[in-house]
């Protein structure tokens, strides 16, 4: 079986964090495809995973660019495997039921929707261009999720259970949105990348709005759990990668 | 558990500045907020909006089908309220 390790300077590294989490996040939301629980939000679920392919897209086709070894977006998302994966660990968990799957997307879209605001000002004019179209999309996927959120933990005894254990759950993977290592600061200094420690007021006060309306408690954080962003996975990510690459593996550059 | 249906919406989209709004068919959900969620991510995936309304089709009133002759035949008798009858001049154009 092939694989693939790309060479990684500080800025290959930031697109291929940024793409593993759309990527792997997306999937897990087309998981959904045929399962919703209403076909309306099928639509919602499969629009939002389309989102988050198209930026895992045009993110992967700059760090192949940037990279020069003459690699495309498909190697980079077909031909690595899960330790050469990036993604924060929140994003590759099962998809659980429909509280898990919503919470974790607004959870997400939380980070998301100010990380791509401000990186529309990045230094990167690429990464200002990816930012300017993923920021929209942000902000909906911020609303939808957000919305139900509020609907699900203020609604029955059992959507409000489902959501307290999605939140349990999840809460632990929340750190490691906001971690920054020594290859992310070198591109906030250099302008390329936001500093997530100027976004965390963001997400705090969009977090504890949706949660007030929703009438669910901040857990206080307790130990978080981290790995993802330097290759470190769960045993989750390797099945989806089984999945999700089985095509490119079984026939080896296959094209529609 | 009991569980109540989700509420219909009849949902309306404007395409363009200048046009009305039209209706392109329905949605379930539990309130307006997410009727119009519902409606965007139905109806307007291949860029058919700038607008949306929703209505909750309880709301409608509807004429009765059995009213179909009393209310739509008398008008068939009367085709003068066609326009075909009067020569548009042609400096009006496209009407």
């Amino acid at each position: 079986m092939t694989t693939i390790a790309v060479a990684e300077s500080d800025l290959t590294l930031a697109l291929l964090r940024l793409a593993d989490t759309a990527l792997v996040h997306g999937h897990r939301l087309s998981e959904w495809c045929g399962h919703a629980p209403m076909l309306e939000e099928e639509l919602a679920l499969a629009n939002i995973a389309l989102d988050l392919i198209g930026q895992a897209r045009t993110l992967y086709a700059y760090a192949a660019e940037v990279e020069g070894a003459g690699r495309t977006e498909d190697d980079l998302a077909y031909l690595r495997d899960a330790p050469q994966y990036r993604n924060v660990l929140i994003a590759e968990l099962p998809k659980g039921d429909f509280a898990f799957t919503i919470l974790r997307a607004f959870l997400l879209a939380a980070q998301a929707r100010p990380f791509w605001q401000e990186a529309t000002g990045s230094r990167d004019a690429t990464l200002a261009a990816i930012a300017a179209k993923a920021e929209k999309e942000a902000a909906y996927h911020l609303r939808h999720a957000g919305e139900w959120v509020i609907r699900l933990g203020d609604g029955t005894e059992e959507s409000r259970r489902r959501m307290l254990d999605a939140l349990d759950a999840l809460w632990p993977y929340t750190g490691e949105l906001f971690e920054v290592d020594a290859s992310d600061h070198a591109l906030i200094a250099a302008g390329v990348l936001p500093d997530p420690a100027a976004l965390r007021p963001r997400w705090d006060a969009a977090v504890d709005r949706v949660f007030a309306e929703a009438g669910l408690a901040r857990p206080a954080d307790p130990w978080m759990q981290t790995g993802g962003r330097s290759g470190r996975h769960t045993e989750h990510l390797g099945h989806l990668l089984a999945v999700m690459q089985h095509l490119q593996r079984a026939y080896p550059g296959a094209t529609w | 558990m009991a569980e109540r249906p989700m509420p219909l919406w009849e949902v309306f989209i404007r395409a363009r500045t200048g046009l009305a709004h039209r209706h392109v068919g329905s949605v379930h959900a539990a309130d307006a907020e997410m009727a119009l969620q519902a409606a965007r991510d139905t109806y307007t995936r291949r860029g058919e909006g700038l607008s949306i309304w929703v209505v909750p089709s309880a709301a409608i009133a509807a004429s009765d089908p059995a009213d179909k002759d009393m209310l739509f035949e008398p008008t068939a008798s009367k085709p003068y309220r066609h326009p075909t009858f009067y020569t548009v001049p042609e400096e009006v154009g496209h009407m």
